[in-house]
């Protein structure tokens, strides 16, 4: 064992592996804790007496049941947020600035991908594709959607944001808002353009949609059946897998060090020989390309895109960077993982709870709440280092 | 031809005149120094050497290339090393990535791991914090590792920015036996100090900057006896 950890490459493959089954089970048992504990308040309640009726079963019997799939889903939702919020922590971490465009940067991976699916599919070759070609289109969609949202990163810092490089910080905040609104508007105009329409549906194909069956459990009224979506776990699958090749990148290769440099002390790294500039601009280029990529899986999953898509889970994503302390990439995948876990649980028990009175349309309210507790309380995040030490 | 060479170099900080028209020449083998008070524009000097800043006026030259507009990454690709003001310790690296950062520009694992190990016997101490984070360590050690760092990429010249500031005087004393030490191996150094005993002890010629001027130069040993340099820098 201990040669095994020796290796630095291994570990830097296990340690993020450990860390997000660490994460994933410490958010899910906490909101399982919290959730358990206001059904068991909420006995007698008025909610109980609804369940009784509806369901034929108990407040607490009934969100017992429903956990499972609280679970999962929450775990699908948080590894996407945590590819979208690393894409902010890491230019952060270079620049010290948010990059509120990088939700475009996530849609327009959602496009290219979907796009390139649907020209696959009026070829034909979707629908011919087996099993395994079915999983090489959508290897192929991603690698596209990543190229493109890599390549708009990249120009994006180019033009719009190296210029302003040395000027107050405030300023290139907003250059990245009028980045985001107009980027916004051409996906708009190219695809009504090309397309007619602004919103687009990813093509049905190989077996995402089917459902694997894990277990069910027995209630006093029908049992209830766990089962996870193909797509779910093609999305766990490849997030988790962008996620630890990311985080090699970062900890264990020279230019992830680099990188480290540049977001420690631009002036020493420049003076180690190390160009500033091109290093930046990788930082946009992997940041893109995983936003890229959590577009086509955010499709893939919820099927229709629009050209505003990127907006909540890119703002989502944001509150995650924040809540793990941005800067941070550990930070990001546990701000990521609880915030799906969050919103998952809000969705789901939020209209059983409320008797219906608020429905899990309603969600999204806690998720900004967190951020807002979080910057009065703790600006720096969970994991985030003390801000002072930059000096 | 000498090895660095500073030609009536003018630098500004804004509509600030920091520097003003200052030449300098550093031949291979030597150790050079450059004394003056706070302010007198030492830092400044090695900013522009270094491409942080670039001259209104005057020309650079290094190994008889122009080096006036230069980047600074590219400065170091000529062979200028650099231990930078405050040491620029990178606070969240640990002490081998550190050193790792400074064999940046090298391609060969294998002499960076060489490097690493000449550092290591160089200042045996940091052997000992290899995998701790630059941040934790002491003043002196940061000052060791941003030493060690210079050394990585091998340059012809190293350029040290008060290599003595803050530091415990049996400290100082260790920095300054590792300099002769470098020197003695035939690295050529240019010393920015305050503290001109010290430096003056280790250097060949000296220059004396005052308010962005050179005021004095020469050799080490009789800047050291002038006796406005007595006065004014030496408390003697």
């Amino acid at each position: 064992m201990r040669k095994i950890l020796a290796s630095e490459a291994l570990r830097e493959i296990l340690l993020p592996l450990g860390r997000m089954a660490l994460f994933v089970v410490g958010a899910g048992a906490l909101f399982s804790a919290i959730m358990f504990a206001l059904a068991f308040l909420a006995q007698g309640s008025g909610a109980d007496k609804l369940l009784l009726e509806t369901h034929k079963m108990g407040i607490l019997e009934y969100t017992l049941g429903q956990l499972p799939q609280v679970l999962i889903d929450g775990m699908t939702l948080g590894f996407v947020y945590a590819a979208i919020a690393l894409g902010y922590t890491m230019v952060y971490g270079v620049l010290e600035f948010i990059n509120f465009a990088h939700s475009e940067i996530f849609a327009i991976g959602a496009f290219v991908g979907v796009e390139f699916l649907i020209f696959m599919d009026r070829l034909g070759v979707l629908a011919a594709a087996g099993p395994l070609g079915s999983y090489m289109y959508l290897v192929l969609a991603l690698a596209v959607a990543m190229i493109a949202s890599g390549s708009v990163a990249v120009l994006m810092e180019r033009t719009a944001y190296r210029p302003l490089r040395n000027s107050p910080r405030l300023v290139p905040l907003i250059s990245a808002i009028g980045v985001s609104f107009a980027l916004q508007d051409v996906i708009r105009m190219v695809e009504s353009l090309t397309t007619g329409q602004f919103y687009r549906v990813i093509p049905t194909f190989g077996n995402f949609d089917e459902r694997v069956a894990l277990f069910s459990i027995p209630t006093g009224g029908a049992p209830i059946a766990v089962n996870i979506q193909v797509k779910s776990i093609v999305v766990i699958v490849a997030a988790v897998l962008m996620l630890v090749a990311l985080n090699y990148i970062v900890n264990a290769t020279k230019i992830g060090k680099a990188i480290r440099s540049v977001a420690q002390d631009r002036t020493t790294a420049a003076l180690m020989g190390i160009g500033v500039n091109g290093i930046i601009s990788f930082t946009f280029l992997i940041g893109g390309a995983l936003g890229g990529a959590a577009g086509v899986l955010y499709a893939l999953k919820f099927t229709r895109i629009d050209p505003f898509v990127g907006f909540m889970p890119g703002m989502k994503a944001f509150t995650a960077a924040v809540l793990g302390g941005i800067g941070n990439l550990t930070g990001a995948l546990l701000g990521g993982i609880c915030l799906g876990m969050l919103e998952s649980f809000a969705g789901a028990y939020l209209g059983t709870f409320t008797m219906g009175r608020f429905g899990s349309e309603y969600k999204d309210i806690f998720a900004f709440l967190i951020l807002i507790i979080v910057i009065i309380f703790k600006p720096s995040g969970l994991l985030g280092e003390q801000v002072s030490q930059k000096a | 031809m000498s090895l660095l060479e500073l030609h009536e170099v003018h630098g500004y900080y804004g509509n600030i005149h920091a520097l003003k028209g200052v030449s300098i020449t550093v031949d291979e083998g030597e150790v050079v120094t450059l004394i003056g008070a706070n302010g007198a524009g030492k830092t400044t000097t090695l900013r522009l050497i270094s491409g942080l800043l670039h001259p209104k006026k005057g020309k650079l030259r290094f190994d008889g290339k122009d080096i006036s507009t230069m980047a600074p990454h590219m400065v170091l690709r000529q062979g200028i090393g650099m231990v930078p003001e405050g040491r620029g310790v990178f606070p969240r690296l640990t002490v081998r990535e550190n050193l790792e950062m400074g064999g940046f520009i090298i391609k060969d694992k294998n002499d960076v791991r060489k490097g690493i190990e000449y550092a290591f016997t160089l200042f045996p101490r940091l052997k000992e914090r290899e995998n701790q984070k630059g941040g934790t360590l002491s003043g002196g050690e940061q000052q060791m590792l941003a030493t060690a760092r210079g050394l990585m990429s091998h340059p012809r010249i190293l350029l040290m920015d008060e290599p003595s500031m803050g530091l415990a005087p049996v400290l100082v004393d260790q920095i300054f036996d590792v300099i002769r030490e470098l020197n003695a191996q035939g690295t050529t150094i240019l010393l920015v100090e305050q503290n001109a005993l010290m430096a003056l002890s280790v250097a060949h010629r000296a220059y004396v900057l005052q308010t962005g001027s050179i005021v004095l130069s020469g050799k080490a040993v009789d800047v050291a006896n002038d006796e406005n340099v007595r006065k004014a820098y030496l408390g003697l």
